[in-house]
């Protein structure tokens, strides 16, 4: 039992797949999330592939700063990715709001409506610095097991960042 | 064939035991395959072992009622009829089989897709349902041709029997009802000209959409099996008769691994094609081929 423990970790961690949301953002981060996949940078040799489904997902990369609209969907497909999960938000926006602080028409940031477990900053960040990210959420995630994530270690403070 | 060596064949070689890790090993190449011919580095070697078991591990969502029990049940089926179909193969020569296994076979390969479109219908998902209605419309186009080039190849020869059309010499007929066979390929394992049920950026995973964890593990394991049935289809046919039986089942391997690269090739070299283009090409270019073939072997089995 303690076997097969070690060795669905092990798997976990070699094999994230991902699930792409946009939450309003300007497209920009959306782009250096699949230049990450192209062939300069790769990701599927660290078993990395994009899913259509939020169903067969392990890890949602959320972009954007939150609008209100974008709210209710971005619970509804976190609730659908299966456990164990992990979350990834790729760019300043989803992070601080960025540029568009203060906006009426959005509600963000992220963690508040949902745990958050790697911030990739950046306005856009660059495609090593979301394979990086992708790659420690990870790795959260094959410790984290069948464990639901705790909502307390959500706060960017406490959460790990990744400088490219 | 008694119970024990069915029972052998279906379980051990060339069934369960040997025809999963074939089955990974099919799915890697395919994937690095594609990967080399995009310029990428492409997965490690363990990838489909490392995604099965992570597929494992994962949550499913609830599901109620009699369509809740049956998408749990689909995937199950189309893996016992794929590894069903696996078992059937004549790798090794005078391993048995019976008169009409060749039907079995056909019936076995074509219950995967069948599934697949239930599965679609089931999950009463919106993308899901455009999904099967695609692999419907697909399975009637390709499966005329696939059949009637069986069919040719099996007519020219004189049997249903699969180890009886393994140790009879290839003929020029016989590479032409393969060439039809291959054709249809790409469409019954949903690669890249014909990947239509599955067209990712339309209509996200298509049938699968609203599969997860164990469930999804076992599609992409039944899709693994079918690749292992469908060229080893292929290499039964094409392999000339060898008496050692270790060379024969080397050579068996070695032109699965082809067909394998070839078809991954072919897929990473092209774009999806429209639904109606396929359906065309199917029906127009392709059938004709087919009938032509069929008229052919029924007309050299009249005059001999």
């Amino acid at each position: 039992m303690k076997l097969w423990n070690r060795l669905m970790c092990y798997c976990r961690r070699r094999s994230p797949w991902i699930f792409h949301m946009n939450s309003g953002s300007c497209n920009g981060c959306d782009i250096e999330l699949i230049a990450s996949l192209t062939p300069r940078y790769d990701a599927e040799q660290l078993g990395v592939r994009l899913e259509g489904s939020p169903r067969h997902a392990d890890i949602l990369c959320i972009t954007g700063p939150v609008t209100h609209n974008s709210v209710q969907p971005i619970k509804t497909v976190y609730a659908q990715v299966g456990r164990p999960k992990a979350v990834v938000a790729i760019g300043s926006c989803p992070a601080t709001t960025n540029a568009f602080i203060d906006s009426r028409t959005v509600d963000g940031p992220l963690n508040r409506h949902i745990p958050v477990d790697v911030f990739v900053p950046g306005c856009p960040p660059r495609p090593d610095a979301i394979v990086l990210g992708i790659a420690k959420a990870a790795e959260i995630l094959a410790a984290r097991g069948n464990s639901p994530p705790s909502v307390d270690a959500a706060p960017v403070s406490e959460s790990r960042e990744v400088q490219p | 064939m008694n119970l024990t060596t069915a029972l052998v064949r279906l379980l051990v070689f060339p069934g369960l035991l040997f025809a999963v890790p074939a089955a990974w090993f099919i799915l890697w190449v395919e994937r690095k395959a594609v990967a080399r011919m995009q310029g990428r580095v492409g997965p490690p070697f363990m990838q489909p072992f490392f995604d099965f078991i992570k597929l494992l591990g994962k949550q499913t969502p609830t599901r109620s009622g009699v369509g809740g029990l049956l998408m749990r049940a689909w995937p199950l089926v189309a893996v016992s009829a794929a590894a069903g179909a696996v078992g059937l193969l004549p790798v090794l020569p005078s391993s048995g089989g019976f008169e009409g296994d060749l039907i079995l076979l056909l019936a076995l390969m074509e219950l995967p897709s069948m599934c697949i479109i239930a599965a679609g219908f089931s999950s009463g998902s919106i993308f899901g349902e455009i999904g099967s209605a695609r692999e419907a419309v697909l399975s009637v186009s390709y499966n005329i041709v696939f059949l009637l080039a069986i069919l040719s190849i099996a007519a020219s020869q004189h049997t249903f029997s699969l180890s009886a059309l393994a140790q009879l010499p290839a003929s020029p007929l016989r590479l032409l009802g393969v060439v039809a066979l291959l054709v249809c390929l790409p469409a019954k394992l949903h690669l890249n000209p014909f990947s239509l049920p599955n067209a990712e950026q339309e209509i996200y995973s298509g049938p699968m959409t609203e599969y997860a964890g164990p469930e999804l593990a076992m599609w992409e394991l039944s899709h693994g099996l079918e690749w292992v049935a469908a060229t080893g289809l292929v290499a039964t046919l094409v392999a000339p008769t060898v008496t050692l039986w270790w060379v024969a089942a080397l050579l068996f391997v070695a032109l699965s691994f082809a067909i394998v690269l070839l078809l991954s090739v072919v897929a990473a070299a092209t774009a999806r094609l429209q639904i109606d283009t396929t359906v065309r090409f199917y029906w127009q270019c392709t059938l004709i081929f087919a009938v032509l073939a069929v008229a052919s072997a029924l007309f050299m089995r009249l005059r001999s």
